[in-house]
């Protein structure tokens, strides 16, 4: 299960709007054991492209160095389908880094913006729950 | 030299748990070796058998990109720090 907060939610499927036509990318930093976020990485699509994304290594290893000085991990990632379902695409599961990670799609493709949440381990795709909460 | 290296959550299980570990080397390459042979399950995780450095993987000397530098022949001095991050990307 993934939880955000409102705030999270919003900075996140903003910066998808902000993003659009291309697609927009993030970090998610919070608990690993939980689910829980505590904080959204908005960064720079470094593919520059409406059909693939790429977290800028620098914005990650911030990130990173971020989520750790406050006690998190890095947990997820999300990106946005501009004009597809929130479900994965065979580039996103091959090139899922991390087992353990949440890969969040906020597809775009319809007036109302749909956000999802994938586990992808060893090319599995399987959906978990999405918990918005007011914090 | 002595370096410390920031090992990804994905590999840390590889690697004793840890995030973080001490090696020894003059060049990234010498480092990830010895890495490897404190943790021979990290082996094939950085580099392809040609003994480049993965596409899907990114090591930084003082947060530069090896890429931009030397790569894996990047020298290293003591008290240098090294990270190894997966590249995030899809489609």
């Amino acid at each position: 299960m993934l939880r955000l907060g409102e705030s999270h939610y919003l900075q996140m499927v903003g910066h998808c709007y902000d993003g659009l036509p291309l697609e927009a990318c993030g970090l998610l930093a919070g608990d690993p054991v939980t689910g829980k976020v505590e904080r959204c990485y908005p960064t720079a699509n470094e593919a520059a492209s409406a059909k693939l994304y790429t977290v800028p290594g620098r914005e990650f290893l911030r990130a990173d160095r971020d989520a750790e000085g406050n006690g998190w991990q890095i947990i997820g990632v999300f990106h946005s389908h501009t004009h597809t379902e929130a479900y994965p695409s065979p580039t996103d599961v091959a090139q899922a880094p991390d087992p353990s990670w949440h890969y969040v799609l906020v597809s775009l493709k319809d007036e109302a913006p749909v956000v999802r949440s994938y586990r992808i381990v060893d090319g599995k795709i399987s959906e978990e729950p999405v918990v918005v909460e007011r914090r | 030299m002595t370096v410390e290296v920031r090992i990804p959550t994905m590999m840390r299980p590889d690697a004793g748990g840890q995030a973080t570990a001490q090696a020894n080397g003059s060049t990234v390459a010498e480092v990830l070796e010895d890495l490897v042979l404190q943790f021979p399950r990290l082996q094939g995780k950085f580099t392809n058998e040609d003994g480049s450095l993965h596409k899907f993987v990114n090591v930084y000397v003082n947060d530069e990109d090896v890429r931009y530098l030397e790569r894996l022949d990047t020298k290293v001095a003591d008290g240098d720090e090294i990270a190894i991050l997966p590249a995030v990307a899809g489609g």
